[in-house]
C-alpha cells in the first residue's frame, strides 16, 4: 500500500529523488567532526523557537498596558505556560550560542573560502536577520530593559546623516518607544522566523551545491564520500542528545541565567534602570559602540564589527587546504580573536569605568587590527609554508586547485 | 520559430525600446506611490500627535529641587535653580557643545530641559550638580551641557512657554 502511495506521489512530485538525492544518500565527507554538528542544531533550535513561539502568541498581548501582564499569566495561569516561555527565552540564547559556535568553526577551518563564500555570506545574512528577530522579541515582555534596549537601539539610527531624527520617530511610530513600537515589534518578530527559514533554504541549497567542507580542506574525491543517512545522521542526533541534555538543565534548573532581573519590572519610560546591558550574544558589540568616544564613530565601528566578516574570503589570501591546523599564524590569530571576543563581552556587561574603559578600546583595537592583518599574515604564512616545504600531495593540490578555477572562470567567460 | 524571427529582426525597435522603458517607469512610479501609505502607516499617528502638549504647574517645587514630566512620551526635567545655581551656569559655557546659559533658559530660575541623553536615549539621573547617564556615564551639568562623556550634544530644549505665573505649557511656543 505505501508503495503504491508513493509510486503514486513520485508520478506527480519527485519526492523518492529528493530524499534519496538530498537526503538519505547525500554524499558527506568521512571525515566530519563534531564541529560539523552545529549547522543541523541551527535548524533544530529555530524548529524549537518556531513552535514555542508560535504557542506564546497565543496568549501574549501587544498593548502597553497589556503586555507585561499577559507575560506574567502565561507563566502563572496557561497551562506549560511557563515551560514554553522559558523554551523560548532559552532558545534564544542557544541559538546565538550554535550560530557563533558554528561561525568559529567556518573561521577555524577556513570554510569560507572559495567556493563556499554563498554559503558564509547567506550565512552572515541570516545571523543579522537573526540579531534582528532576537532584538524584536526583546521588547515584547514589556520590562525595564525590554524598553531600554529598544530606546537605545532605535537611537543608533539617529546617527544616519539627514535624516536621522525622521527615522527614529518613524520606527517608533512614536517619540519615544510606546504602544505603536511594541504593536509593530509583535509583527515583525513574528514575520522574521519565516524569513529566516526561507533564507535557510536558499543557504541549504547553496551547500548542496559545493558540498561540506571538512577538517583536512581537501576536496574529498566521490570515494571518500559517504551518503549522509545513516552515518550522518547517528551523528547529528547524538550530538542532539548531547545538546538537549545543556539545553533542558538550562531550562529546567536555571531558566533565568539569562534573563536580567531589572526585567521583571515593568517598563518605565521615566526612569533608566541604574545600569543597562543587552543580551550576553550582543556584549562583545556592545563594548565596541562603547569603545568609541565619538556617537557616529561608535556606531558605524558596531556595524562593521559584524560586517567586516563579509570580506574575509578575500582577506584571507593564503591558499594553504584545510584550517588553522595547517596554518600556524593564522591559527595563533584565530586564538587571540577568540579571547578578544570573550574580553570584549566581559567588558560589555560591566559599567564603563575607569580601566574597563581602556580595556575596552584596546580590545577594540585588536579586533579590527587582526581583520586587517589578515591579508598580510596569510600571504605570508604561505610563503613561509611552501618554502619550508609541504607534502608533494598539498602542492599538487594548489596547484590543481588553481588549474581548476582558471578553467571554470574561462568556461564562464565562454558562457 | 516565428517568434525567433521576430527577435531577429525587431519592427521599429526605438518604439519597441520606448514602450519598454515608458511601462518600466510607470510600474516603479505605480510602486512608489503604493508603498508611501505603507511607510507613512509607521508615522506617529494622529492620536500620538494630539498628545504632543503637556501643560505643568510649578507651584511646590522647591529651589533646587527637580521635576520629571511626561511630554510626548517622554521625560522632562524641569530644575527650580537657586540663584547661586544659575550664576554659575551663567559663568560658563559648557563643554564640547558650548552654549551660553541665557539662551538655553527663559528665566535664570527654571531649566526645561528633555530628560533624554543626547548619546542613545537613556534618562540621566540627577547628580551632584547635574545629571549623570548611567548608560555610558555622559555627564551634564545644571545648564543641561555635556560636560563629559559620549553624547554628542546638550540636553535638548523643548519648546514651552510660562502660561500664567506657575504653569509652563510644555509643546507649543508662541513665535
Amino acid at each position: 500500500m505505501a508503495n503504491k502511495i508513493m509510486a503514486w506521489i513520485d508520478e506527480r512530485f519527485p519526492l523518492t529523488n529528493i530524499v534519496k538525492h538530498e537526503i538519505t544518500d547525500y554524499p558527506t565527507p568521512r571525515n566530519l567532526s563534531y564541529w560539523w554538528n552545529f549547522g543541523f542544531l541551527a535548524g533544530f533550535v529555530l524548529v524549537i523557537q518556531l513552535i514555542s513561539g508560535i504557542f506564546l502568541a497565543m496568549h501574549y498581548k501587544a498593548d502597553t498596558s497589556l503586555a507585561f501582564d499577559s507575560v506574567e499569566h502565561i507563566m502563572r495561569e496557561v497551562n506549560y505556560g511557563w515551560l514554553i516561555r522559558y523554551m523560548h527565552s532559552t532558545g534564544a540564547s542557544a541559538f546565538f550560542a550554535v550560530i557563533f559556535i558554528h561561525m568559529a568553526r567556518t573561521l577555524y577551518y577556513g570554510s569560507y573560502r572559495a567556493p563556499r563564500e554563498l554559503m558564509w555570506w547567506t550565512g552572515q545574512i541570516l545571523l543579522i536577520m537573526l540579531m534582528a528577530t532576537a532584538f524584536f522579541g526583546y521588547l515584547l515582555p514589556w520590562g525595564q530593559m525590554s524598553y531600554w534596549g529598544a530606546q537605545v537601539i532605535t537611537s543608533l539610527f539617529g546617527t544616519v546623516p539627514f535624516l536621522g531624527d525622521e527615522i527614529v520617530v518613524w520606527l517608533r511610530g512614536d517619540f519615544a518607544v510606546g504602544d505603536a513600537t511594541l504593536t509593530r515589534f509583535f509583527a515583525l518578530h513574528y514575520l522574521f522566523p519565516f524569513l529566516i527559514f526561507g533564507m535557510v533554504a536558499i543557504h541549504l541549497v547553496a551547500l548542496h551545491m559545493v558540498k561540506s567542507s571538512n577538517p583536512s580542506g581537501i576536496d574529498l574525491q566521490a570515494k571518500d564520500n559517504i551518503p549522509l543517512h545513516p552515518y550522518f545522521t547517528a551523528k547529528d542526533f547524538y550530538g542532539l542528545g548531547v545538546f538537549l541534555i545543556v539545553f533542558s538543565l538550562i531550562l529546567f534548573f536555571r531558566p533565568n541565567l539569562f534573563i536580567e532581573p531589572d526585567n521583571y519590572i515593568p517598563a518605565n519610560p521615566m526612569q533608566t534602570p541604574a545600569h543597562i546591558v543587552p543580551e550576553w550574544y550582543f556584549l562583545p558589540f556592545y563594548a565596541i559602540l562603547r569603545a568609541i568616544p565619538d556617537l557616529v564613530g561608535g556606531v558605524i565601528a558596531m556595524a562593521l564589527s559584524i560586517l567586516l566578516f563579509a570580506v574575509m574570503p578575500y582577506l584571507d589570501r593564503s591558499k594553504i587546504p584545510g584550517g588553522a591546523r595547517y596554518r600556524p599564524f593564522y591559527r595563533i590569530m584565530f586564538i587571540v580573536f577568540a579571547i578578544d571576543v570573550v574580553i570584549l563581552g566581559y567588558v560589555g556587561a560591566k559599567p564603563p569605568t575607569g580601566f574597563l574603559i581602556t580595556l575596552g578600546q584596546i580590545c577594540t583595537f585588536f579586533y579590527f587590527a587582526l581583520f586587517m592583518l589578515l591579508p598580510f599574515v596569510s600571504k605570508r604564512e604561505e610563503k613561509w609554508l611552501r618554502a619550508k616545504g609541504l607534502p608533494a600531495e598539498v602542492e599538487a593540490l594548489i596547484a590543481s586547485d588553481e588549474r581548476q578555477r582558471e578553467i571554470q572562470r574561462k568556461e564562464a567567460l565562454r558562457k | 520559430m516565428s517568434q525567433d524571427k521576430d527577435k531577429a529582426q525587431p519592427q521599429d525597435p526605438e518604439r519597441r525600446e520606448f514602450l519598454t522603458t515608458a511601462t518600466g517607469v510607470v510600474a516603479g512610479a505605480g510602486i512608489v506611490a503604493t508603498s508611501w501609505p505603507f511607510i507613512a502607516s509607521m508615522n506617529p499617528s494622529s492620536e500620538v500627535l494630539s498628545k504632543a502638549t503637556t501643560e505643568v504647574s510649578l507651584t511646590g517645587l522647591q529651589p533646587g529641587a527637580v521635576k520629571t514630566v511626561e511630554w510626548q512620551g517622554k521625560p522632562v526635567f524641569i530644575l527650580h535653580r537657586t540663584d547661586e545655581q544659575a550664576t554659575d551656569m551663567d559663568k560658563t559655557e559648557g563643554g564640547k557643545d558650548p552654549q551660553k546659559d541665557t539662551s538655553r533658559v527663559k528665566d535664570p530660575n527654571w531649566l526645561v530641559v528633555v530628560g533624554l541623553c543626547t548619546h542613545l536615549g537613556c534618562v540621566p539621573q540627577r547628580k551632584d550638580q547635574g545629571w549623570f547617564c548611567p548608560c555610558h556615564g555622559s555627564v551634564y551639568d545644571n545648564s543641561g551641557r555635556i560636560l563629559k562623556g559620549p553624547a554628542p550634544r546638550n540636553l535638548d530644549l523643548p519648546p514651552y512657554e510660562f502660561i500664567g505665573e506657575n504653569k509652563i505649557l510644555i509643546g507649543k511656543a508662541k513665535a
